[in-house]
C-alpha cells in the first residue's frame, strides 16, 4: 500500500477542516490563537509533500517561511492580548464589540 | 520685419490683459487710454507692413512655434502678411484704433468701462489672428475667438434679457454654421494631408470635382454663419443690442466680413468650381435685395444700418462669387470705413437722444449735432454710391463684374438694391436730422457727443471720401496674389451709360427719400395708417417673418423634443437608473449591515463562509474551464 | 510498508490531537495536546525526507511557541472556565466538511494529471545542505526580510507586554503598590 501526495492532502485537510472548527466555536481569544496554529500547520503539511513528491525544495521554503510567519503573529498576537487582558480583565471575544455597526 | 508683424498681433492682446487686470475695479480712463495706444501701435505696424508690401511686392511668412505635430499631422502658429491679410489688418487696426478711442467716450458713464475695453482689444486680437494665419487651423482659432468675443460683447449689458438672448442666438447660430466650417476643414485635411493655405491650394487642382464642391459648399456654409447670410442671417440685426461701439466694430466693419476674406483667401479653391462661385453670387444678390427690403421700413436705427450691413455683404459676397475676389475685397474695405463712420454716428445720436432708437421720435438734429450731421451724411452718400465716394468706386464695380460677367439677372438685381440702399440711407437721414424737431415731444435735450469722439472718427471720414482713389493702386497690388481680372465694358457708350444712369437712379431715390421723410406732417407711427396695414409694410417690418418661424418651427419643436426628452428619457430612464442603483446599495447596506455585528465570533463565521462560497466558485469554474468543450457540445445540442 | 503504518499511526494522532485542542474546555489540556500535535506533524516532515523542516518545526513549535503561550497563560486566569456558548452546530459542522471537500477536490484535481517540472530539484547532498543552497540562494531576500520580520514581532511583543517593566513590585512598598492600584483602578473606570 503505497502512501501518496494525495494522502497527504486529504490529510492536511482534514486538520484544516478541525481548525476552522476551532476558529469558528472557540470564544476564549487564546484558544482561536490555538486553532489558527493549527490552520498553519495543515497547511505546512501539504506544502511539504508537495515538495516531496515532485523533488522541488520550493514547498519547503514555503513552509519554513510559514513558521517565521506563525511565530512573530504568536509574540505580537500575545503581546495585544496581554495588553488586552490588562485593561478588560478578559479575554472574551463576545466582549470585544467595539466594532458593531 | 518679422518684430512689426509680432507687435502688429500681440499689441492688441497685451492691451487687452491690461485691461482685464482693472477688470474688477471701478472705472479708470487709463484701462481705456493704453489699449487703445497699443492699437495705435499695432495700426502702425500694419501701416509699415502695408508699405513694406505695396513697395517690393514681397510676402512674410513666420512660423513662431509648433502647435501640433502628430503623424502626418503638422500645424504650426505660422502666420503670413500678404496683399490680402495686410489689408485686412489695415482695415481692422484702423477701425479698431478709432472705435476704441470713440468708445473711451462713448462708454464714460458705463459701470463695465474697463471690462468692455478688455473685450474689445481681445476681439481685435482673435480678429488679427483671423486673418494673419497661414492655415486653416489658426483661421478657426481666430474664428471662434471673434466668435466667443462677440458674444461677450453682445451680452455686454448681460442684466437686460434681450441683449443676453441676443448674444446667446448670435453664438447658437454662429456655432450652426462653425460645424459646416469644421466639416470644411476636415475635408480639406482629408483630401489634401494639409491645413497650410498653400500647400493644400497647390493639391486641389488634382482632386475630384465632387470633392471640391463639398469643400466649398461646406466652407461657406463656415463663412454664411459669421457673415448672416440668409438663412442664418437673423442673429445680425439682434446683434444690435449690444452697445454702438460693438456694432460700428465687430458687426459692420471687420467680424463679419470673415466671411467674405475666407471666401477670397479659398479663391484657388473657389475658381474650380465655378457653380458653388455662382450660388454664393446668386445668394449674395438675394440677400442684398432682402435686407435692404428689410430695413426700408424699420424704426430702429440701429437695426437699419445692421440690414444696410447685411446688404452690402450680400454684394461682396456677389463679387466674390463671381470670381471677382479683389473687387469683394476692395468693397469690404470701403464699406468697413463708412459702415463703421455711419454707426458710429448712430451712437452720437443714440448718445443724445437718451439711447433712444426710433428716428421717428427725432427729427431736425442737424441744427444741434452738426459734426455728426456731417458725418453721417457722408458716410451715408459713400454708401448710396454717388461719385466721388468710396461706394462709388467700390460698389459699382461689383454691377459692372456682374454685367460684363454676363449675369443680368444679378446685375439688375444689385441694381434696384442700389437704389434701395440710397432710399433707406437717406430716410434715415432726413429722418433724423432733418423736418420737425419730434424730440422735443418726448421732453429730450440732445447734445453733441465730446470733441475727441468727433476726431476720432475723422480718420474714417477720409478715408470713406477718398478711399475709392486707391482703387487701381489697390489692384495693382492685391493681383499679385488674386486673379487678376480687369472688368471693363466693352463698349464705351454702355459704360456711360450704365453708370450715369445708376448714378440718376440712385439720386432720384435719395430725392425722394428726402421729400417723403422731411416734410411737416411726419409723426411717430401709431399703427393707423393705410400704409402700416399694408401686406408688404407687415411682412417687411416683420422681417419676412422668419424669425418668427424660426421661434415657432424650430425653437419651439425643438423645446418640446427636449422636454419630451427631458420627462420621458432622462427623468424615467436616466435618472430611474442611477436612482435604482443607488437605492440597491443602500437597502442593501441597511439588510447587511446586521452582519456587522462586531461579535469577531460571528465575523470569523462569516468569513469561513465567504471562503467556501470563493472554493466553490473556483470547483466551478475549474471544471467549466477542464469540461468547456463538453459543455459546448452540450449547450449547442440545446440549441443556444 | 513501513511508511504505510507510520503515516497512518501518525494520521490518526495528529488529528486526534488536534481534535483535543479544538474542543476541551481546559486550557491546559488543550495547550498540551497542541504541542503533541505539533512533535507528531514534524514526524511527517521526517517521513517526507524534509529533515531540516522537522527540526525546525520541533525547535520552534514545540519549544519557542509552546512556552509563549504557556507563559501567555500564566497571565490569564486560565483556571476559570470560559464558558463557550454555542450557536448553531450544524452551521459550524457544515461549513468546516463543506470546505474541507471543497479544498480537496481543487488540491487533488490538478495533481493528478499535471506533471510540474521541478524548479529547484532534490539533489543526494543532504536535505539540510539543499535547503541551505536554495535559502541563501534564491531566498535570501525573503530569508532576510523574514529575520527583520521576526526583530520586530519581538520588539512589539515586548513593548506590548512589558508595559511598567520599570516598576518593580519587589522593590516597591506596600504604599506605593497600592496607589498604583487605586490609579489603575480610576483609569478604568474612565475607560
Amino acid at each position: 500500500m503505497e502512501i501518496g501526495l494525495n494522502h497527504y492532502l486529504v490529510l492536511s485537510t482534514i486538520l484544516f477542516a478541525i481548525g476552522l472548527v476551532g476558529v469558528m466555536r472557540r470564544k476564549n481569544l487564546l484558544m482561536l490563537f490555538f486553532a489558527t496554529e493549527i490552520l498553519l500547520n495543515s497547511v505546512n503539511i501539504s506544502f511539504a509533500a508537495i515538495s516531496h513528491y515532485y523533488g522541488d525544495l520550493t514547498g519547503q521554503m514555503f513552509a519554513f517561511f510559514v513558521i517565521a510567519i506563525a511565530a512573530s503573529e504568536v509574540a505580537v498576537g500575545l503581546g495585544l492580548l496581554i495588553v488586552w487582558h490588562k485593561k478588560h480583565n478578559n479575554i472574551d471575544l463576545d466582549n470585544m464589540s467595539t466594532m458593531r455597526g | 520685419m518679422e518684430l512689426f508683424l509680432y507687435t502688429a498681433l500681440f499689441s492688441p492682446l497685451v492691451g487687452s490683459l491690461f485691461a482685464a487686470l482693472f477688470g474688477a475695479s471701478p472705472k479708470t480712463k487709463i484701462a481705456g487710454i493704453v489699449p487703445s495706444a497699443l492699437l495705435g501701435v499695432s495700426f502702425l505696424s500694419s501701416l509699415v507692413l502695408l508699405v513694406l508690401v505695396m513697395g517690393t511686392g514681397l510676402t512674410l511668412h513666420v512660423e513662431m512655434m509648433t502647435w501640433m505635430a502628430t503623424g502626418d499631422l503638422y500645424i504650426p502658429f505660422g502666420f503670413v502678411v500678404d496683399q490680402v491679410s495686410v489689408t485686412m489688418m489695415i482695415v481692422v487696426t484702423l477701425v479698431s484704433t478709432v472705435v476704441h478711442v470713440y468708445a473711451i467716450g462713448y462708454m464714460d458713464h458705463d459701470k463695465g468701462f474697463n471690462r468692455f475695453f478688455s473685450y474689445l482689444s481681445a476681439f481685435v486680437f482673435s480678429m488679427m489672428i483671423l486673418v494673419m494665419s497661414d492655415n486653416f487651423a489658426g483661421l478657426f482659432i481666430g474664428w471662434e475667438g471673434v466668435g466667443l468675443c462677440s458674444w461677450l460683447l453682445i451680452g455686454f449689458w448681460y442684466h437686460k434679457e434681450s441683449a443676453s438672448w441676443a448674444a446667446n442666438e448670435a453664438f447658437i447660430m454662429n456655432r450652426i454654421a462653425d460645424l459646416g466650417m469644421l466639416i470644411g476643414i476636415f475635408l480639406v485635411y482629408w483630401n489634401t494631408g494639409t491645413l497650410q493655405y498653400k500647400e493644400a491650394f497647390a493639391v486641389m487642382p488634382s482632386l475630384d470635382n465632387a470633392i471640391l464642391t463639398w469643400m466649398g459648399i461646406f466652407l461657406f456654409i463656415g463663412a454664411m454663419g459669421k457673415s448672416a447670410q440668409f438663412p442664418l442671417h437673423t442673429w445680425l440685426a439682434d446683434a444690435m443690442e449690444g452697445p454702438t461701439p460693438v456694432s460700428a466694430l465687430i458687426h459692420a466693419a471687420t467680424m463679419v466680413t470673415a466671411g467674405v476674406y475666407l471666401v477670397v483667401r479659398a479663391n484657388p479653391l473657389y475658381n474650380l468650381i465655378p457653380h458653388v462661385g455662382l450660388f454664393i453670387a446668386s445668394l449674395g444678390a438675394f440677400v442684398a435685395l432682402f435686407a435692404a427690403s428689410m430695413a426700408l421700413v424699420n424704426r430702429d436705427m440701429k437695426r437699419v444700418i445692421a440690414y444696410s450691413t447685411l446688404s452690402q455683404l450680400g454684394y461682396m459676397f456677389a463679387a466674390a462669387g463671381l470670381g471677382a475676389y479683389w473687387v469683394a475685397l476692395f468693397h469690404l474695405m470701403a464699406h468697413a470705413f463708412f459702415k463703421a463712420l455711419l454707426f458710429l454716428g448712430a451712437g452720437n445720436v443714440m448718445h443724445a437722444m437718451h439711447d433712444e432708437l426710433d428716428p421717428f421720435k427725432m427729427g431736425g438734429l442737424s441744427k444741434v449735432m452738426k459734426g455728426t450731421f456731417l458725418m453721417m451724411t457722408i458716410a451715408s452718400v459713400a454708401l448710396a454710391g454717388i461719385f466721388p465716394l468710396a461706394g462709388f468706386f467700390s460698389k459699382d464695380l461689383i454691377l459692372e463684374v456682374a454685367f460684363v460677367e454676363h449675369h443680368y439677372i444679378i446685375y439688375s438685381v444689385l441694381l434696384f438694391t442700389a437704389a434701395l440702399t440710397a432710399f433707406y440711407s437717406f430716410r434715415l437721414v432726413a429722418l433724423i436730422f432733418h423736418g420737425e424737431e419730434r424730440y422735443k415731444l418726448f421732453g429730450i435735450h440732445p447734445h453733441e457727443a465730446y470733441k475727441f469722439m468727433l476726431v476720432a472718427m475723422s480718420p474714417l471720414l477720409l478715408l470713406a471720401i477718398i478711399a475709392g482713389a486707391f482703387k487701381m493702386s489697390y489692384f495693382e497690388m492685391v493681383s499679385k496674389l488674386l486673379p487678376a481680372t480687369e472688368y471693363h465694358v466693352h463698349s464705351a457708350a454702355t459704360y456711360w451709360i450704365m453708370t450715369i444712369g445708376t448714378q440718376l437712379l440712385v439720386i432720384l431715390a435719395i430725392a425722394y427719400a428726402y421729400k417723403k421723410y422731411t416734410s411737416r406732417d411726419i409723426a411717430v407711427p401709431d399703427g393707423t395708417s393705410k400704409m402700416e396695414n399694408s401686406f408688404a409694410y407687415k411682412l417687411l417690418i416683420n422681417q419676412y417673418y422668419i424669425p418668427y418661424f424660426y421661434q415657432e418651427y424650430i425653437v419651439k419643436a425643438y423645446r418640446e423634443l427636449s422636454e419630451v426628452f427631458w420627462t420621458k428619457i432622462d427623468q424615467k430612464v436616466v435618472d430611474a437608473t442611477v436612482d435604482g442603483i443607488a437605492n440597491v446599495f443602500y437597502q442593501t447596506g441597511e439588510r447587511t449591515r446586521v452582519m456587522q455585528s462586531g461579535n469577531l465570533s460571528t465575523m470569523l463565521k462569516w468569513m469561513v463562509a465567504g471562503t467556501v462560497a470563493l472554493l466553490s466558485l473556483a470547483v466551478v469554474f475549474g471544471l467549466a474551464a477542464r469540461y468547456s468543450g463538453e459543455i459546448r457540445v452540450f449547450l449547442s445540442g440545446l440549441g443556444v | 510498508m513501513f511508511e504505510a503504518v507510520a503515516f497512518y499511526l501518525f494520521a490518526f494522532l495528529t488529528i486526534t490531537m488536534f481534535y483535543i485542542a479544538v474542543t476541551t474546555s481546559q486550557a491546559l489540556y488543550a495547550l498540551s495536546s497542541l504541542a503533541a500535535g505539533m512533535i507528531f506533524i514534524s514526524a511527517f516532515f521526517f517521513i517526507l525526507g524534509a529533515d531540516f523542516l522537522g527540526a525546525v518545526q520541533i525547535v520552534v513549535y514545540s519549544g519557542a511557541v509552546m512556552a509563549l503561550y504557556a507563559f501567555g497563560m500564566m497571565f490569564f486566569d486560565t483556571t476559570r472556565d470560559v464558558k463557550e456558548k454555542q450557536g448553531n452546530k450544524a452551521i459550524i459542522l457544515g461549513l468546516s466538511i463543506l470546505s474541507a471537500i471543497l479544498l480537496i477536490v481543487i488540491v487533488s484535481a490538478p495533481i493528478v494529471g499535471n506533471n510540474i517540472e521541478a524548479l529547484y530539484p532534490v539533489g543526494n547532498a543532504g536535505n539540510v545542505q539543499e535547503v541551505g543552497k536554495v535559502l541563501f540562494t534564491k531566498y535570501l531576500v525573503p530569508f532576510e526580510v523574514a529575520a527583520v520580520m521576526l526583530l520586530v514581532a519581538m520588539v512589539a511583543g515586548i513593548v506590548l507586554a512589558g508595559k511598567k517593566m520599570d516598576l518593580s513590585l519587589t522593590l516597591m512598598t506596600e504604599a506605593e503598590i497600592l496607589m498604583m492600584k487605586e490609579e489603575d483602578k480610576n483609569k478604568k473606570v474612565l475607560s
